[in-house]
């Protein structure tokens, strides 16, 4: 079963689509199911990679 | 404009503050508190079309997601504490969350992008953006999955 705007339904009377992002920064994968052309339920998976946030670090000299 | 990744520039200043508490060390009394709780942290997500990124100073409402199921000011990040206690290899210190970041069941119509995490403990302080392709969600779940907690690829990293 899965949740959609239209409430619980059984996945075998929908259309599934799924898709997947992977680069730098992320592996993200995502599921979308349909019903008569009608967009349902979208999740959306995102695994972080290697995020650019940091700080460098420097310290003063005499 | 758009949202950027970031260390918030207001957080590497409260570092030297110690106003954010990661983990649970064991510090030098300065007047009694000598064993200090974690604080706890937040993740905000933030349209598209919003312009987070190193000058946030605290969590800010403008440009914030709004859907089925999505509290303004995001979900608390969860686990024993919030972050892996803070670590250090080679010049590089680091932590990560230690749990994923979940969204559960929502609908986020209009496309966002990033997430920032501050800390709600102390005045939801800003900490660091991180951005992603743009998505939605409808009537789904957003998982956003934590790096492996090291040196290289830690969320937060000082190097």
């Amino acid at each position: 079963m899965i949740t959609t705007t239209k409430g619980l339904m059984n996945e075998e009377l929908l259309e599934k689509r799924e898709g997947v992002v992977d680069n730098d920064k992320e592996y993200t994968t995502w599921v979308e199911y349909w019903l008569d052309g009608e967009l349902v339920h979208r999740s959306a998976h995102v695994t972080f990679k290697r995020q650019a946030v940091s700080a460098n670090s420097a310290i003063g000299e005499f | 404009m758009a949202n950027t990744q970031a260390m918030c520039t207001s957080f590497k200043k409260e570092i030297l503050n110690a106003i954010h508490q990661f983990g649970a060390p064991t510090i030098v009394s300065r007047t009694s508190l000598t064993v200090p709780t974690p604080d706890s942290f937040k993740a905000a997500l933030y349209l598209v079309s919003a312009t987070r990124g190193a000058g946030d100073t605290v969590y800010s409402v403008t440009g914030e997601v709004s859907g089925t199921n999505y509290v303004a000011g995001g979900v608390a990040l969860t686990g024993a504490q919030d972050w892996i206690e803070p670590n250090s290899s080679g010049t590089t210190g680091f932590s990560t969350p230690t749990a994923n970041i979940v969204y559960t069941t929502v609908t986020l119509s209009t496309a966002f992008d990033a997430v920032l995490i501050y800390n709600s403990t102390q005045g939801d302080k800003a900490v660091s953006v991180h951005t992603f392709g743009s998505q939605t969600i409808t009537a789904g779940t957003l998982t956003l999955t934590m790096p492996t907690n090291d040196a290289t690829t830690g969320l937060i990293r000082i190097a």
